[in-house]
Parts: structure tokens; C-alpha cells; sequence
């Protein structure tokens, strides 16, 4: 990383930590980066920035950084660190004000990251299809998004067998109704996919 | 007890076994469980992701259906479903602008007078005396590793049944079936089923701490509470050996199939023939 | 007669004439009704200044004195001995801030300023016009103190007070005195041991002519006020005679039940009849009752039949006795928090090798349970990497406390020393958030352990499991970036000191007040710091928050120094300005006595002759020796009969009258 030029960044950016503030619900300035967040965490394997990182840089404003950042889509919102941070931050909900602020963006998320934001796309297509998660087009449907046709391919067939997968998708009743949800949610928020 | 039920988009999928069996538990136990009529999906951690509107609004519609019933409280055996709708029933009790808001949009409006709980917890609170007097097969011997993963216990502001560090609503439902519990480091350790689609390399490793934490403290099986807990630790079991060049073979059953097994009910009709992991091993411990 | 007023104002050189000016508020208030004199001075405070006032109220035979200059809380007491030295009573004095008030906040606007300078020249003339003269009354002191808990706050108070002449009650609950010092192994930062240096100051104490110990007994009542308290204390049955007891000890010997010590928290074990620790003071045993097999179900009696002077006596009962003191010092030190009901990560105390550190300081004490080996308590076995976690239950506002427990910093360093110093191959990993070393030598000392090969990690860790025999340690190098984990044999956790249980009960029975956190409050953070709230009652060590040996022994002698100087009075000058009851107007509804902090009222019967007949009536008395002042019941009392005095109804209405003209 190059040096970075903090009061510009702070100065620049205070719109965007304020804004991941309200979003998340959290007083992201009290972290006193103990750790105690990425200690816990069990994805810091695989994310480019730990998670006590992420609070830090939301507390300097990097949010160029951030909302290219694959940690935030890599977080599998399991709370860890939101149970145990001694100041009260809820890491999984700033995690989260930051997923979606990074989707609103139109950012495509990099390497592994990418797939978790197609596959969040698939489900919730899905959802607004039929009212309900259609297993087999969510998986066929992340495959081909992602271009790992094979993925989970191979599962596929024991799982078939084991009637665990529906060929074709239960359509809610009321999934007009739920169609219009995702409706009014663009409209009052805008951006989402 | 009555309960609004929530089945979740894996009833009939990947998760047919926990609802067989959380059906015939609950039949046993005088729990009456009443679908709630055109449910919805409540967005599960995806929606999470995305918007915070929707986060709310999807499993909104379904409180606003439960609250219809006339029945107070409502259930689900998926813990991802469990703290969606907990969650959502939360902050639409607590915060009146935002239930303005959702109930412009979900055309199922919502007054906030319902409880909602995990089927672990709508089980775990029955008298210990009403389900030992249904244990007709005690699993004496099965040493069994509960698994609570993160969305039933975490965060503990809107789950808060049970202890997030070491809970123990499900061991203690497996003690009264007969069974012995084991004190084992990854309970509530994250399983990675978010990750199972879209990055396996990633959750597989996640999978694998599990499954050796299990193996290690001498479990004859893990008992789940969760249809994605369980479709990773059970149907992954496979990756993470050919990934990770292991060799696990250990049985997941969902809680209510252990419970169900030892009040005598078939193993078919509590749907053991569908695991991916060999459960044969576990019926002959249990005899 | 006709009030005759001097009013002084003050320029306090360019402090107030440079905003407010000064000789216009002369100018507009030197005819208020009343005022017989006025005049301004640069320095008022200066000895010019106050000799000024000194022969002004006699050239003017003045009878009352107004100041306006700079906070009372300054020269207060300056401008009353002075009109006390020209013969006036003190009390006859009121004064204006025209400094902090007036110009040193409204310095951008003196217009501003000297109308508000002239609004309260106005107010203290009204206030004047209404004072009357007060007067100082005594009450004799005794010369005693009690000193509540006898750790090494306790034992230096009572050292210090009894050399200075006054006798003390040194009271400890359990059954010797040393409290948590006589526990450490080594002292930071100069590694002597530490009960070689507290047992003599245990043995002197109880060798001090001046020095009553009483071991094994609580305090249960505290009536009386300043100088003159009732206490009472519970000794609680002992079921061995100690004044024939020789401690010679056959009957610790022989008992037959063991059980686990709470002097070796938890990895020792001592007999149902016991004498904590070898150099205990007293040194004489006292039987467990909850555990004797005689109390229990009368059988066994085996101590009695073998000891050899009789002393012996399961018929003892607990014995209330009471004293009088003067003072009391409240040096009830700190425990440990529970972080077993806290810490669902660590294993909520379920992994038998996570201990505590004072749990560790036992493990390496020559006369601890292990003999000085470090030895962990599942296997025996001795750990060669050791994990050390600082700040549990400190500095962590969501599950425990918010601040910072001070000591651990410098006993982690201890210990880390101790492992590297004591274990072959030994290795000592601390996981951190801050060093905080800020005492003389305490950083030179810190910064030796890490030369020896102690790694700091900077993080705290989020979970400890086991595996195997070996604890995993999960925690965070945030100066890495990464998390990390250690296989540790042994980890210890630098725990949270927190107010010692029964603090609170002290606290109601003192009349002192504690903090969100249950220490005890000192009176001023600063300038008051062992005095309390409450007169005659200070604060020495750990109970008014976490501290290391040194500052709790410096405090303990500052307390010490109090307590001695107001013992040396054979009596002493109470406040005049306090809560006086008008008799005739008291209903008797005792409101006031609800409501007030120091219980200074009761009631008391009083004859009245209502149409020539005495009737009886009931109604609010104030004791002069406990009433602070403070003003509560006087606003209680609907019937307006409870006033302060300096501070009456009548006072406080006329200087708002005068605000409003
Ligand atoms: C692990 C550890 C290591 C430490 N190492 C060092 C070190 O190396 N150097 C250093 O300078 N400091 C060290 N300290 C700090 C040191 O222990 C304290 O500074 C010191 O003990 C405080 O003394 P105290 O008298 O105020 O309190 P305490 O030692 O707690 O004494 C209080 C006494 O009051 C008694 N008591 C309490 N309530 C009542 C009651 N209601 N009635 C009657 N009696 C009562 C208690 O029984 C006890 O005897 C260490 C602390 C810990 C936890
Ligand atoms: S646990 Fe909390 S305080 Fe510690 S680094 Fe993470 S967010 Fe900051
Ligand atoms: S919620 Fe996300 S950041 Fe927090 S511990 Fe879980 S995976 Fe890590
Ligand atoms: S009587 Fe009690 S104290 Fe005495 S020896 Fe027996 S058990 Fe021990
Ligand atoms: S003294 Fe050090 S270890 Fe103790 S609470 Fe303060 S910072 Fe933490």
C-alpha cells in the first residue's frame, strides 16, 4: 500500500463514514482495533482486508478501497465478531451497510467475490420470480452467471436422486405480491439489482 | 402449543428430512404446527446483502400472514429462516417508522404482536417429563457433537435464547433422548454454507474444522438444527475429503431425527434414507 | 436599627476592570438602600486591600460587608477573617462574582458585562440586607480510629495513625490480616518478595501498642457523625478460645477434613479447623463451621479432645461489640472479577488450565500449593508455553468494565519474566492492546521481559478451546494484519480488579457514596483525594479503584496524615451554615427526613401549651454534628419550616428579587 494521505481521506470521505455509520446502525469510531474481530472471524483466510482492517479504514474514510474490497462479500455474516467486540460494534452490520452500498455502486466485486454477489443476485432473482428460492435454477443459474458451469455439477445428480432437488419451481400465490416488494423497494432505494 | 409454522425455501429440497421429521417430532410432543398459508421466502442472507428495506420487508410479509392466524407465535426449523424472520419482527416491533414503511409495501401488513422462535428453542422449552415419557428407544451410547452454527445463537441481541458461547438448548434435547453430548470446541463456529455455492474452495476448509473438531472429541454424529448447516456438513462431507484429501465419514442428522429416532419412529419416515453420509453406522450403535 | 453596608469592588487588575468598568458599577449601586459605604480597589484580596476593608467598617462603623471580586469559592474565607478581624461576625459577608461570571465569559461584550456586574452587586446587597450573625460551635473528638479491612492499605493507615499517637481497631474478615499481598509471589518493579516485605508490617501491627486487631469480624452498624461515630461489629465465632489458643497447631494436623482453600483460590486444600497461610497474624486457627464435621452433625471432635490447653470451643457464638471512633478509614481493598460467568469464550472457567493471574502468582510462590513450581492444574505438568491475555473484563464497555485496571500491565510483565526465568525452554506470549507502564521504573522493567525473549502480540483473542492437551489460542496480530493461534499448556488472563464484595454494604453503613462501578468516591478526584464526602470518613487503596502497591501505600499514609490531624483536636469547629427546624411551623410529617443523604434528622416530642393546656407533638429535630448542609430537606419541607442557615427562604427570595427589579 502506499502512503496514505489521511486528513484527505478523512476530509474527503466523511460523507461515506457517516453514511456507513447510519446504515450499519453502529459508532464505528469507538473501535480501539483489538483485534478481537479478525481473531474470531473464521473467512479472514480468504479476504484481502481482516475484518478489525475494514473498521479502520471505514474510521479513515478509504471507500474507494473498501467498496472494491473482497472481504465485505467473502463475510459470511456469521456474527462472530459482532458477539464478541468489547466496544459494542456490530463488524457483521457495517460489513453488511457496506455489501450494499458496494452493489449500489455497480462495482463489480473482484476474484472469489464475485461469485457470492452473483449467487446473492440468483436467489433473490429467483425470489422474485416465484415468491420462493428455486433450488436447481439457483444453482444453473449461478453456473452459468459465474462461468464455472461445473460447480457443484457433480452433486447435482446424487442430490436428484435423493429428491432433494425440485426440477421445477413451486410458484407462490402471492408471488405477484412479492414481485412488487422488490418494486417498491427500488423505487424508494434505487439501485438494487 | 400451537405454532404458525414456517417451512423456508429447503422444505421439500434439501432439507426434506428436518421437515419430516420436525412434523412427526412435533406430532408426538402435542405441538400443533400450522403452515402459514402462501408463505414467502424470507430472503435469507442474501437480501441482507442487498438492501436493508428488503432485508425486513420480505420476511415481513410472512409475520404480517402468521399474524392473521390468530395464532401468537410462530416457528421455523431453518435457522437462517429463524433470524431472518426474528430479526425482522425485531426491528418492525421497535422502530414504528419502518413499519409504516414495510407494511406500505408487502400488501400483508404487520402490527408487531408475534413471537417468534427457532424450532430448537419451541422444542427445547416443552417439559423435560412430556419428552422423556415419549422416549420409547433411548440412544444410550451415541455419543453425539451438537452443531448450532451462527444464525441461531448470533447475534445474541436478536436470537438470545440461548447462550451465544456455549449453548446448550439442543444438547439438552439430546440428553433427554438418551443420548450422550459431547463438550467440543466448534459448536457455534461458522460452517460457510453462504460460501457453498458460489466459493466451495473457501467453505471446505471451513467444513473441515468442523468435521475435525467432531472427529476429535469422539462423536458418533453431529446433530444440526439448520438445512444449510446441514447440506454443508453433510453433502460437502465429500468435497472437503477429495479437496482436502480427507477421509470423513461421519454422519449429520438433524436433532428432530435423532428425537424422532428414539420415540420409535421409523428411520424412513424420518427420512434417513436421503443423507449423503452413511447413517447405517448410527442406527446400529442405536440398535 | 438601620443596616449600615460596605461594598467593595474589585478590579483584579485588567482580570475584571479590563472588561467590566468598574467605577460605574460603584457609581450605580452605591445608593442601593442599605449601603453606607462603596468603593473600588485594584487588588481587593491584596493585604492593602483587606486592610482597606478592615479600617472602612470602622471609620463608617459598618455592620455588614459586600465583595465583588472573584469566585467565592477563592477568598471566601478570605474576606471573612478579615471583617472578623475588624470585630464583625464573619458571617455578616456576601459576595459577587464578577470575574468568572462577568468578564472572563462575557469579555467580548463589557456592556454586557458591567450591566450583569451590577446585577449582581444588586443581589448580594439584597442578600446582605437579610444575614444575620452565625456562630461556630465545637464537639469534642475521640481519639480512635477504625480501619475497615486490613490488606496493606489497611495495616500502613494503621501503622501510620497509631505512630502518630491515636489508637485504631484494624477490622478484618477473615481470619488473618495481609489481604491480596500476602497472596503475590514477586513484586513489579523491583521483584522483592512480597511476603517478606508485607509480613513484617503484619507482625508491627499487631505488636503496636496502639493497634487493636480484630480478625474474623465485620462491621454491622455505624451510627454518630464526625468525631464521634458508634460502631458496632459483629465477631463472628471463631469455635477456638485465641486468648488460650498457643497455635501450636496439633489440631490442623490431625483434623480429618479437607477442603479446597480459598486463600490458594481454589488449587490448594486447607482442614475444616486452619490457619491460612504460615505467618497468618494472629497465627491461631478458627474452625470452618459450614465444613466441620462436629458442627455439622456432632460427630468428630477430635481438634478438641487433642488440644492440649482446652481451647477448643464448639459452644463459642458470634459476639457483638461496640466501639466509639472519631474517624474511619475505609481500605476494603479488591477482588478479582468473576470472569467465569462472564466469558463464554474462554470456556466460562471449564478449561481447568485457563487461571487468572493471581491464581498464577500462587503456582510460582515457594509457599504456595506447588511449592514455587509452575506446575498447571489439570496434569501437574509443568507448561512450557505460556499464553498471557491482558484486559479481560477491563476496557471492555460490552461485557464488563469500561476502565482500565492499571496493575495487570506491570504483572503480566512479572509473570512473563517469572515463566521465562523459572521454565527451561520455557516460552511467554502476551497478547496485548497497549503497554501501560507509566510508574518509575516500570517501563525499564517491562521493556527488560520482552529482551528476554517475551513476544508481545499486539490483539486480544476471541476464543480459547482445547485440543488434546493443549489450549488453542485464537487471537489477532493487528500490527501483522493476521489472525493467529497458539497451542498453549497454560494461559492466564490479567483480570478485571473490581470493588470487593460487601463494598456496597460499607458504603450504605458509612454514608459514603460509590461509583457506577462500586468504588468508593473520594471527595475531590484531585485535590481531595482520600477524603470522602462524609466528614471523619477517608479512603485508603484499592476500594476507591484499581491501584499497584506503591500508590496504594502512599495513599494508605495520606490517609493516615488525615485522620491524625483531625485526631489531634481535642475538639472541633462544626459549620455553622446548616439545616435549621423553625418548631412552631413544623407539621411533623418528617419529609425532611426521608430525604436527607447524612441521616442528620429525627423526630423529637416537644410540649406546646395550645389554649393553656400542654400538648404533645411530634417534629423534625436536626442533629448539628451530622447535618452537611446540603439543603435537601429544605426544599422537602412544604411547610417551610426546615431553612438553611446563610442560605434561609427569606435570603434566597430577596437576591431574586433583586435579579428581577
Ligand atoms: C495478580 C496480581 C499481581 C499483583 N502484583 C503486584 C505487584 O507485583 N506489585 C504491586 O505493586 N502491586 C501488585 N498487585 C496489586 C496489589 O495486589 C494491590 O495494589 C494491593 O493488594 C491493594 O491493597 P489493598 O489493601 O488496597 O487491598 P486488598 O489487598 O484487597 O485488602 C483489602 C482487605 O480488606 C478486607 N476486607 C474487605 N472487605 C471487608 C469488610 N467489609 N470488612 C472487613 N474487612 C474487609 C479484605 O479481606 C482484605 O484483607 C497485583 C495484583 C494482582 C491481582
Ligand atoms: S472487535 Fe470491535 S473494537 Fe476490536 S477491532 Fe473489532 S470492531 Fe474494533
Ligand atoms: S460476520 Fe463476517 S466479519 Fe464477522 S466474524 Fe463472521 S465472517 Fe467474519
Ligand atoms: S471437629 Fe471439626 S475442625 Fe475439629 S477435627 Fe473434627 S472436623 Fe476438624
Ligand atoms: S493495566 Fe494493562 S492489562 Fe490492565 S486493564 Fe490496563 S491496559 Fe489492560
Amino acid at each position: 500500500m502506499e502512503s496514505i494521505n489521511v486528513n484527505e481521506s478523512i476530509v474527503k470521505n466523511a460523507d461515506f463514514t457517516e453514511e456507513i455509520g447510519i446504515e450499519s446502525g453502529q459508532p464505528v469510531q469507538k473501535c480501539y482495533q483489538c483485534g478481537k474481530c479478525t481473531a474470531g472471524c473464521p473467512l479472514t483466510f480468504a479476504m484481502d482486508y481482516k475484518p478489525n482492517q475494514v473498521i479502520r479504514m471505514v474510521q479513515l474514510g478509504m471507500k474507494d478501497e473498501l467498496l472494491k474490497c473482497q472481504t465485505i462479500w467473502i463475510c459470511s455474516n456469521c456474527s462472530t465478531c459482532t458477539t464478541r467486540c468489547p466496544c459494542n460494534v456490530e463488524v457483521a452490520e457495517v460489513m453488511g451497510a457496506l455489501r450494499i452500498m458496494a452493489g449500489k455502486s455497480g462495482t463489480t466485486p473482484p476474484g472469489k467475490a464475485k461469485y457470492v454477489e452473483v449467487m446473492y443476485d440468483a436467489l433473490l432473482g429467483t425470489v422474485e420470480r416465484f415468491g420462493r428460492t428455486y433450488e436447481v435454477g439457483l444453482v444453473m443459474q449461478n453456473n452459468l452467471k459465474s462461468g464455472k458451469l461445473f460447480n457443484n455439477a457433480d452433486m447435482g445428480m446424487p442430490m436428484f436422486q435423493r429428491g432433494k432437488l425440485k426440477l421445477l419451481p413451486t410458484k407462490v400465490q402471492g408471488a405477484a405480491e412479492v414481485a412488487r416488494i422488490f418494486a417498491e423497494v427500488r423505487k424508494m432505494e434505487g439501485g438494487v439489482k | 402449543m400451537r405454532y404458525a409454522y414456517f417451512p423456508g425455501c429447503s422444505y421439500h429440497g434439501t432439507g426434506k428430512e428436518y421437515e419430516l421429521s420436525t412434523h412427526a417430532v412435533a406430532k408426538k410432543l402435542g405441538m400443533e404446527l400450522v403452515t402459514i398459508p402462501d408463505w414467502s421466502c424470507c430472503g435469507a442472507t442474501a437480501s441482507h446483502g442487498k438492501s436493508h428495506l428488503l432485508n425486513i420487508a420480505l420476511p415481513s410479509r410472512n409475520l404480517g400472514i402468521a399474524e392473521g392466524m390468530g395464532i401468537g407465535e410462530v416457528t421455523t426449523g431453518c435457522a437462517a429462516c429463524y433470524q431472518q424472520l426474528a430479526n425482522a419482527n425485531k426491528k418492525m416491533i421497535e422502530n414504528e417508522d419502518l413499519r409504516n414503511k414495510v407494511n406500505s409495501i408487502t400488501g400483508k401488513p404487520y402490527k408487531g404482536t408475534l413471537k417468534v422462535k427457532s424450532i430448537v428453542e419451541a422444542i427445547g422449552i416443552v417439559d423435560p417429563e412430556t419428552i422423556k415419557s415419549q422416549v420409547v428407544k433411548p440412544l444410550t451410547g451415541l455419543k453425539v457433537a451438537c452443531y448450532y452454527g451462527c444464525l441461531l445463537v448470533r447475534p445474541p441481541e436478536i436470537t438470545g435464547f440461548d447462550d451465544p458461547e456455549n449453548p446448550m438448548f439442543i444438547d439438552n434435547i439430546m440428553k433427554l433422548a438418551g443420548a450422550e453430548v459431547l463438550d467440543w470446541a466448534h459448536k457455534t463456529e461458522c460452517c460457510g454454507a453462504s460460501l457453498g455455492v458460489s466459493n466451495l474452495d473457501v467453505a471446505v476448509r471451513m467444513i473441515d474444522r468442523i468435521l475435525a473438531a467432531a472427529v476429535e472429541s469422539d462423536a458418533d454424529c453431529i446433530a444440526v438444527a439448520c438445512p444449510f448447516c446441514h447440506l454443508n456438513l453433510d453433502w460437502h462431507q465429500k468435497s472437503v475429503n477429495r479437496k482436502l484429501g480427507k477421509s470423513y465419514d461421519i454422519p449429520v442428522f438433524y436433532f428432530t431425527e435423532l428425537l424422532g429416532l428414539s420415540m420409535g419412529i421409523s428411520p424412513d419416515e424420518l427420512g434417513f434414507k436421503t443423507h449423503f453420509t452413511d447413517t447405517k453406522k448410527v442406527l446400529s450403535v442405536v440398535g | 436599627m438601620a443596616k449600615r453596608i460596605g461594598l467593595f469592588i474589585c478590579w483584579c487588575g485588567s482580570n475584571i476592570g479590563g472588561v467590566v468598568d468598574v467605577p460605574r458599577v460603584v457609581e450605580e449601586t452605591k445608593n442601593y438602600p442599605g449601603v453606607a459605604f462603596a468603593t473600588d480597589y485594584k487588588y481587593m484580596c491584596s493585604e492593602p486591600g483587606q486592610n482597606l476593608i478592615i479600617s472602612k467598617v470602622k471609620e463608617h462603623n459598618l455592620d455588614r460587608v459586600v465583595v465583588a471580586s472573584c469566585t467565592p469559592m477563592l477568598h471566601e474565607p478570605t474576606f471573612r477573617k478579615a471583617i472578623a478581624r475588624a470585630g464583625l461576625n464573619p458571617y455578616m459577608f456576601d459576595m459577587a462574582n464578577i470575574r468568572e461570571q462577568c468578564s472572563w465569559v462575557h469579555s467580548n461584550d463589557k456592556e454586557a458585562a458591567t450591566q450583569k456586574a451590577i446585577a449582581l452587586v444588586k443581589r448580594a446587597l439584597a442578600k446582605v440586607s437579610q444575614v444575620e450573625p452565625l456562630f461556630e460551635s465545637s464537639i469534642p473528638i475521640t481519639k480512635k480510629a477504625l480501619v475497615v479491612g486490613a490488606g496493606i492499605a489497611g495495616i500502613q493507615v494503621a501503622l501510620d495513625i497509631a505512630d502518630s499517637g491515636h489508637e485504631v481497631i484494624l477490622l478484618e474478615r477473615e481470619s488473618t490480616i495481609g489481604g491480596n499481598m500476602v497472596k503475590l509471589d514477586k513484586t513489579f518493579p523491583t521483584m522483592d518478595c512480597s511476603a517478606c516485605i508485607s509480613t513484617p508490617k503484619m507482625v508491627q501491627a499487631a505488636q503496636h501498642p496502639n493497634i487493636t486487631i480484630m480478625t474474623y469480624a465485620e462491621l454491622v452498624d455505624v451510627q454518630g457523625y464526625i468525631g464521634n461515630f458508634e460502631i458496632t461489629i459483629k465477631q463472628k465465632a471463631r469455635y477456638v478460645d485465641h486468648t488460650i489458643c498457643t497455635g501450636c497447631g496439633l489440631c490442623t494436623e490431625k483434623c480429618p477434613t479437607k477442603v479446597l482453600s480459598s486463600f490458594e483460590l481454589g488449587m490448594g486444600k486447607r482442614k475444616a479447623i486452619y490457619i491460612e497461610f504460615p505467618q497468618a497474624v494472629p497465627n491461631k486457627p478458627v474452625i470452618d463451621p459450614d465444613n466441620c464435621r462436629y458442627l455439622k452433625n456432632g460427630k468428630c471432635g477430635i481438634c478438641k479432645k487433642l488440644c492440649p490447653v482446652g481451647a477448643v470451643d464448639f459452644e463459642q457464638k458470634d459476639e457483638l461489640i461496640e466501639e466509639k471512633v472519631g474517624a474511619i478509614v475505609i481500605a476494603t481493598g479488591y477482588d478479582l472479577i468473576k470472569w467465569e460467568e462472564i466469558y463464554g469464550e474462554y470456556g466460562y472457567g471449564r478449561f481447568k488450565d485457563v487461571i487468572t493471574g493471581l491464581q498464577f502468582e500462587r503456582l510460582v510462590n515457594a509457599s504456595g500449593p506447588t511449592n514455587g513450581l509452575i506446575q498447571r492444574p489439570s496434569d501437574g505438568k509443568e507448561p512450557k508455553t505460556v499464553v498471557f491475555i491482558k484486559c479481560v473484563g477491563s476496557r471492555d464497555e460490552a461485557k464488563a468494565k469500561e476502565y482500565c485496571s492499571r496493575a495487570c500491565c506491570m504483572y503480566t510483565a512479572k509473570h512473563a519474566h517469572q515463566v521465562i526465568e523459572k521454565i527451561e525452554g520455557g516460552h511467554a506470549y502476551i497478547f496485548y492492546m497497549d503497554v501501560r507502564t507509566p510508574g518509575k521504573a516500570y517501563d525499564e522493567f517491562y521493556r527488560r521481559t520482552v529482551d528476554e525473549g517475551a513476544q508481545y502480540i499486539r490483539g486480544r483473542v476471541s476464543k480459547i478451546y482445547q485440543s488434546g492437551d493443549k489450549l488453542v489460542v485464537m487471537g489477532a496480530d493487528t500490527l501483522l494484519g493476521s489472525a493467529v493461534h497458539i497451542e498453549a499448556d497454560l494461559v492466564v488472563l490479567a483480570t478485571a480488579m473490581v470493588p470487593t464484595e460487601g463494598s456496597e454494604k460499607i458504603a450504605q453503613l458509612a454514608g459514603v457514596n460509590i461509583d457506577k462501578d462500586g468504588f468508593f468516591i473520594e471527595a475531590h478526584p484531585k485535590l481531595r483525594p482520600v477524603e470522602t464526602m462524609t466528614g471523619g470518613v477517608f479512603l485508603a487503596g484499592a476500594c476507591q479503584g484499581p491501584k499497584d502497591i506503591p500508590d496504594t501505600v502512599s495513599q494508605a499514609s495520606g490517609a493516615a496524615a488525615k485522620v491524625a490531624a483531625l485526631l489531634s483536636n481535642e475538639e472541633m469547629a462544626t459549620d455553622p451554615m446548616i439545616c435549621h427546624i423553625d418548631e412552631k411551623m413544623c407539621s411533623g410529617c418528617l419529609v425532611c427526613k426521608e430525604v436527607c443523604p447524612y441521616k442528620a434528622i429525627s423526630e423529637k416530642t416537644i410540649t406546646e401549651r395550645i389554649a393553656g393546656q400542654p400538648v404533645e407533638r411530634m417534629v423534625a429535630s436536626v442533629n448539628t454534628g451530622l447535618c452537611q448542609g446540603c439543603g435537601n430537606c429544605t426544599v422537602a419541607c412544604r411547610a417551610g419550616a426546615a431553612n438553611l442557615k446563610g442560605y434561609t427562604n427569606l435570603q434566597l427570595l430577596s437576591e431574586v428579587d433583586a435579579l428581577c427589579r
